[in-house]
């Protein structure tokens, strides 16, 4: 599959703004009729989705839309779901991520996630960095581990809080210092698109802000997908929103345009809190 | 206008509903105290009434004298061979009998008082003897101290507990005189409270027989008067009543209803009033094996083969539990067959334990050709009883590992089995370690399937490896419970004890190791 035939100008990413220099960017990952089953049952029908390099793409839709089942697909954590079976071709780098020839297990490497509760490992916080990089055999000794471990801790804007209790367990954090750990674990293999699932949704507004500002710096250098509840949040940090309804995508574009002038009906209602 | 609305709180009809659960509460509170107190009352009534027996074997009495181990008795054909030693128990056992004996110069030698005396101390006692001087000849000729025990009857009658016995006091300086035909006569003795209690004994079969004790002679009372109390002397002689203090004692049950005469008491009582005859800490039930005298037997042999046993089942258990666990909880797929085999687990945890050693006596035993009695068979059968116990176990300890530390490791790219092995495990261990040594304890306690395979036999020597012969503790338990003779009751008990213990001692082992890994975190 030649890439450059989704090498795409990114309107989303046009207008003013030092960092959207970058907006000559390709879809990352290009989503072509992705459906998915559970039991039979299906819960996303037919999305068909471009994720952009740099930026950060909001999905947004009323609880049990399959936002979350759509987002799993990125990184085919549906795998790991008993009796969830997903059809449709997605591609990253030219390559379809569904086919069988592809190892999740790598794929997953390349795909980082970010949970809706924090979950770190019940280790110390350099292990709940170090666990990644050690099992990808990305270092050759300790000192280049502890150098992706505090990279990793800044990035996540998490060093200083926490540079002088690298043993201490994981989780002995705070929730909103769980889940910038969870992002950092999630930056040490080096991935190069992120997945969030309400990354906000168990923090209070200071983590929450804390949180958003670290997105908008790590936009920078990945590609992000996040899963949001809350229209701000969305309007704060995404260049491009997805709405989705009852397992359908019903329209996708610019942020800006989204929330000021929704093409559908439905998106417009939602956004204006008419329901959902 | 002043009644409150119907819904108010403080309505009539709210107000009887509150009183209503609250008493409900009370009742169910009530209900839940009375359950745990019933249940502890009857663990502490259990435990306090095996302790109770077990007592009565915590000590024992031994015969300790020295002797000299002449070359004629012990190699009487000049045959000292270490074989031929340990057959001629005889020639042991009439030494120490005879030195026994000889602290008794009055009590004639027909062969009918030998025969009364030899009862004192049974044959087989002077097997270890035979043994050490086996295994060092050189002892032969020399003098050494023997400590062998005495016959259960005897053991049993010094403690008191069978024929029971209730000793009295005799005032000290009551005039002492010789009477007819060697007896004595004790000239006003204060002995009413004798004379009440064998009023309140009463006549059946005989009266009861009292003695008096002073330090190596013995006397029986034949004839209580009211201004004398006149003696048949039974051991030593009249002398010896007159340099120590005298001490009393009634024997409640009749000669002729008990297997130990009043001769043999009179022995008995005076070689313990002289030191030969002694209490001491009952070793011997952990040191030694079965025997078919309760005061020779002990429970090492079983301890060992339990031990053996224990060993078999948890290495077979634990391992295939746990990864049969991981297998079916973390990777196989969920479909119709993972279904049926979990049922059949769950239906296998209720198969009556008997069920299992019928398996055993014809799988392993018939089909495999495996030596019977073998802690190996019994291992293997036990294992097989408490696998579905800790497959259970462990499953249960993986399904409490929170799915999110699983997704965790996934999303940043582990394998499956990294999941598994690096977060899953370490969580669930505890969990499931505590459910394999729970399993193990089942497996300690059991009888049934034991004894379908064979391992009730008579075990007489410490089995070695996992295919010698062997008994397990509860077996011996069983075994010995069966026997007839009262001294067998508190060795049981004793036995008893020792399987509460090591279950005490597992589930102490449980609670640390998971305090250990438990502060991992
Ligand atoms: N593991 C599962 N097994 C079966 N059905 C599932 C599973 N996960 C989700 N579903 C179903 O798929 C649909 C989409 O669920 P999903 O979790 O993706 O919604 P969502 O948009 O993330 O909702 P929310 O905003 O509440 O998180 C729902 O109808 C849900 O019932
Ligand atoms: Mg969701």
């Amino acid at each position: 599959m030649d890439t450059t035939a989704q090498t795409d100008y990114n309107p989303a990413l046009t207008g003013d703004g030092a960092d959207k220099a970058q907006a000559l960017v390709y879809p990352r990952i290009d989503c072509k009729d992705v459906s998915v089953f559970y039991s039979g049952k299906q819960a996303v029908f037919d999305v068909s989705l471009p994720v952009y390099d740099r930026s950060v793409t909001a999905l947004i839709g009323p609880s049990g839309c399959g936002k979350s089942t759509f987002l799993r697909c990125l990184n085919r954590m549906n795998d790991t779901i008993d009796g969830a079976k997903v059809t449709g071709e997605i591609f990253m780098d030219g390559e379809n991520i569904n086919s069988p020839e592809v190892d999740p297990v790598l794929l997953r490497s390349r795909v980082g996630m970010v949970f809706q509760k924090p979950n770190p490992f019940p280790k110390s916080i350099y292990d709940n960095i170090a666990y990644g990089p050690r099992i990808h055999g990305l270092v050759e000794d300790r000192q280049e581990l502890d150098a992706i471990v505090e990279k990793s801790l800044r990035r996540a804007g998490l060093w200083q809080e926490v540079k002088d209790r690298l043993a201490q367990p994981g989780t002995s954090l705070s929730g909103g210092q769980q889940q910038r750990l969870c992002i950092a674990r999630a930056i040490a293999v080096r991935p190069e698109v992120i997945l969030m699932d309400e990354p906000c949704s168990s923090l209070d507004p200071i983590a929450t802000a804390r949180i958003e500002e670290l997105i908008d710096e790590l936009r920078k250098r990945y590609c992000i997908v996040i899963v949001t509840h809350s229209m701000q949040q969305a309007a704060r940090v995404s260049q491009r929103t997805a709405f989705f309804h009852l397992g359908h995508l019903v329209e996708m574009g610019d942020t800006d345009q989204i929330f000021t002038s929704p093409r559908e009906r439905r998106t417009e209602d939602y956004i204006t809190g008419r329901f959902g | 206008m002043n009644n409150p609305p119907e819904t108010s709180l403080q309505s009539e009809k709210a107000l009887k509903r509150l009183r209503r659960r609250r008493a409900a509460d009370t009742r169910f509170r009530m209900y839940g105290l009375a359950a745990l107190g019933f249940a502890l009352f009857s663990l502490v009534f259990l435990i306090s009434a095996i302790a109770w027996k077990a007592s009565g074997a915590v000590t024992y009495h031994v015969v300790k004298t020295d002797i000299v181990l002449t070359p004629e008795r012990i190699a009487p054909d000049g045959n000292a061979s270490p074989e031929e030693i340990t057959r001629n128990i005889e020639g042991f056992y009439t030494l120490v009998r005879d030195d026994l004996f000889a602290h008794f110069p009055n009590a004639g030698d027909s062969l009918a008082v030998r025969q009364d005396f030899s009862a004192l101390v049974d044959r087989l006692a002077v097997l270890p003897l035979a043994r050490r001087v086996a295994r060092h000849p050189s002892l032969i000729g020399q003098s050494v101290t023997v400590e062998v025990p005495v016959s259960d009857d005897v053991d049993l009658f010094l403690k008191r507990s069978s024929p029971r016995s209730i000793p009295f006091r005799i005032r000290a300086g009551a005039q002492i005189n010789p009477g007819q035909g060697g007896g004595m006569v004790l000239a006003q003795p204060d002995l009413r409270s004798v004379r009440t209690t064998l009023t309140a004994l009463g006549e059946q079969d005989g009266v009861p027989s009292v003695f008096v004790t002073s330090k190596g002679a013995v006397a029986r009372l034949s004839d209580l008067g009211d201004e004398a109390a006149t003696f048949e002397l039974l051991a030593g002689d009249v002398a010896d009543f007159e340099s120590t203090p005298l001490k009393g004692l009634i024997v409640t049950v009749p000669e002729s209803r008990r297997t130990i005469s009043d001769l043999q008491i009179a022995w008995a009582l005076a070689l313990r009033s002289e030191g030969i005859i002694r209490r001491v800490p009952h070793t011997s039930l952990l040191t030694r094996t079965d025997s078919t005298y309760p005061e020779l037997a002990g429970a090492l042999a079983a301890l060992v083969g339990s031990l053996l046993t224990m060993l078999v089942t948890g290495m077979v258990a634990i391992p295939m539990g746990i990864f049969a666990a991981i297998f079916l909880e973390e990777f196989a797929p969920k479909n119709r067959l993972t279904q049926l085999i979990e049922v059949n687990i769950n239906n296998l945890a209720a198969v009556p334990s008997i069920v299992f050693g019928l398996l055993g006596a014809t799988l392993l035993l018939g089909t495999f050709g495996l030596p019977r009695s073998a802690p190996l068979v019994g291992g293997l059968v036990l294992a097989l009883l408490i696998l579905p116990v800790v497959i259970i176990a462990a499953r249960a300890a993986l399904r409490a590992v929170p799915p999110s530390i699983r997704s965790g490791a996934l999303a940043v790219g582990a394998s499956r089995m990294q999941a598994v092995f690096h977060h899953v495990l370490p969580l669930a261990f505890p969990g499931m370690l505590t459910g394999a040594i729970l399993g193990m304890a089942r497996a300690l306690g059991e009888t049934a399937p034991l004894l379908l395979i064979g391992m009730v036999a008579f075990v007489a020597e410490v089995p070695s490896s996992t295919t010698d012969e062997a008994t397990a503790l509860p077996v011996l338990i069983y075994s010995w419970a069966s026997n007839a003779e009262r001294a067998w009751e508190p060795m049981t008990a004793a036995v008893i004890v020792i399987l509460l213990a090591l279950l005490v001692i597992m589930n102490v082992i449980v609670v640390m190791l998971r305090r250990k890994f438990e502060r991992r975190w």
